[in-house]
């Protein structure tokens, strides 16, 4: 069943230096808190995966908790760079960090490979493409039954998945509304996970169908509010696209960067 | 009366056109999905719109700035997980177009988002395939909507992230399940098609007062016209007027949100 902790207990609790983490949330509910959290307790020489970085990543990766970035699209969406990313990449600020990059259908492919326990996902995919020259983790293998050459990544199998939900009820299950992106297979891939909700409540309110997360299946449960902010959780709090093109400004420069990062994370408390 | 118009609002009213009411679009963000929303407004009403979010069958009020922004999911039909979207929907071959946006673009329509320069010691560093690897094999063809400058459309791009035809014109040759590829490129000076032979793109329209020349300055390789060069039509007033509506609404609504600290 899963424990129900306070963000600071969670991520203190589950997520070791070294780690590999994968944070997703694919353009909606992404664990911004946990991911400050991460930053706060100064945890170091993680392998951060996540098909779209976004700004969560880029904060993480500024403030040096990064050693390795595996990813499928590095921007910050509809605005341009994600200049933290880039400083690391490109200059070596704060320290250097190794990427691996793959498409988006490879790491959707991976994820769910992974959630079902198979060594590898094989895709239609990478055709003509020259990531598999600078991804070794790209191979080519042939179907044994129509001999159709197809693509083959690793699945994905992090220590911790983290992710931002909009409530669990109070035996911890959890539903997830709206773009549900990754989030059930990454949980499911992971070891452990940590599953950040907008509220606890007496019934989730889930219709037949809906995407829930059993209590079984999650290992513990953080209530963050706004926990997804400048994101968004359908339903609760629509996404700042404002800040989204603010940040632009702020990441660009190393000094507003860490300045940023003083007043709105470190001087900040968990949530 | 001749109506004004941007080289840019040239460009959307152009790409638009290029979708019709049977289509089933995978919309890329930016200029690919500005374009797919007016023909949406005009032309193509039940034009089938899907982006990578998992959202099927989306109609938003407002251009999203990310593809994932809640106008797609509460406008849209229903969502799917984003492996489903992959899998099911665009390897499955439901896709009609894919259409995309791009950094750079060569002369055999190969795109490169992912770095200006040497992979290991980038000179820019762009952000990475996303889903146009795969949309540019697995939908049936690829439509590109793209600015026209020398920077970007370049002889050879620096990395293929997502291909066209190959460093040959030749990559699609004889691999199995494979769609056709770029079939028509839209900038804000011309269209232009892959020749049927050599898959080379030649310009095939110059919009209305642009000339040879402005194509040749703006295109890093020795450009080719076809035979029966046209001009393409201009863009009509209710074209226009719904863009411009479009646009205003989406940047009234982009900047309208509570903005600052988190």
């Amino acid at each position: 069943m899963a424990e129900f902790l306070s963000l600071q207990e969670a991520v203190s609790k589950h997520i070791n230096n070294g780690d590999t983490v994968a944070m997703e949330g694919f353009t909606h509910l992404i664990p911004f808190a946990a991911g400050h959290e991460i930053i706060r307790q100064e945890k170091r020489d993680l392998t951060l995966i996540r098909m779209t970085p976004d700004l969560v990543y880029d904060q993480m990766i500024g403030a040096g908790c990064a050693k390795k970035l595996i990813f499928s699209w590095g921007g910050n969406p509809g605005v341009g760079s994600l200049h933290r990313l880039r400083d690391a990449v490109e200059k070596g600020w704060p320290h250097q960090i190794e990427i691996l990059e793959h498409s988006h259908a490879a790491m959707a492919n991976a994820y769910e490979a992974g959630a079902a326990g198979l060594p590898l996902a094989v895709l239609r995919g990478y055709v003509g493409s020259d990531l598999p020259k600078v991804n070794d983790q790209i191979k080519f293998i042939e179907c044994p039954f129509t001999g159709e050459r197809l693509a083959a990544v690793p699945s994905v199998r992090p220590d911790v998945a983290v992710i931002h939900a909009q409530r669990a009820d109070r035996k911890g299950n959890v539903l997830i509304e709206g773009i549900v992106g990754i989030q059930k297979e990454v949980v499911l891939a992971a070891k452990r996970s940590i599953v950040t909700v907008e509220e606890v409540v007496d019934d989730l309110g889930a219709s037949v169908n809906a995407c829930v997360l059993p209590s079984w299946a999650i290992t513990a449960i953080a209530e963050a509010p706004k926990g997804a902010k400048p994101s968004y959780a359908l339903g609760y709090y629509d996404r700042d696209n404002a800040f989204y093109k603010d940040w632009d400004g702020i990441a660009r420069d190393r000094d507003t960067f860490q300045a940023w990062l003083k007043e709105n994370v470190f001087e900040k408390g968990a949530a | 009366m001749s109506l004004e118009f941007t080289s840019s609002e040239m460009m959307s009213v152009t790409a638009a056109r290029a979708l019709t009411n049977d289509m089933t679009c995978f919309v890329g963000i930016g200029l690919p999905s500005e374009a797919a929303n007016l023909a949406r407004l005009t032309h193509a009403p039940d034009v089938t719109l899907i982006y990578e979010s998992g959202t099927l069958q989306t109609k938003p009020d407002v251009l999203p700035l990310s593809i994932g922004d809640g106008e797609l999911c509460e406008s849209a039909l229903t969502t799917v997980s984003v492996p489903e979207m992959f899998r099911y929907w665009l390897q499955g071959g439901h896709i009609s177009v894919g259409f995309l946006g791009t950094a750079q673009i060569d002369r055999f329509a190969n795109l490169n988002t992912t770095l200006i320069g040497d992979y290991r010691e980038p000179k820019v560093r762009l952000p990475g395939g996303g889903g146009a690897p795969e949309i540019a094999t697995n939908a049936k063809e690829v439509f590109i909507t793209v600015k026209h400058s020398k920077r970007t459309f370049v002889k050879d791009v620096d990395f293929v992230t997502t291909v066209g035809f190959g460093r040959d014109g030749k990559a699609r040759d004889n691999v199995p399940h494979i769609g056709r590829g770029p079939t028509v490129v839209i900038t804000d000076l011309c269209i232009l098609k892959p020749d049927p032979e050599t898959k080379e793109l030649v310009v095939t329209s110059l919009h209305p007062n642009v000339t040879r020349e402005d194509v040749i300055e703006a295109t890093g390789w020795d450009i080719r016209f076809a035979d029966e060069l046209v001009t393409t039509p201009a863009p009509t007033a209710r074209e226009l007027d719904v863009l411009r509506d479009l646009k205003a609404r989406t940047n009234a609504h982009h900047s309208s949100t509570q903005s600052g600290q988190q």
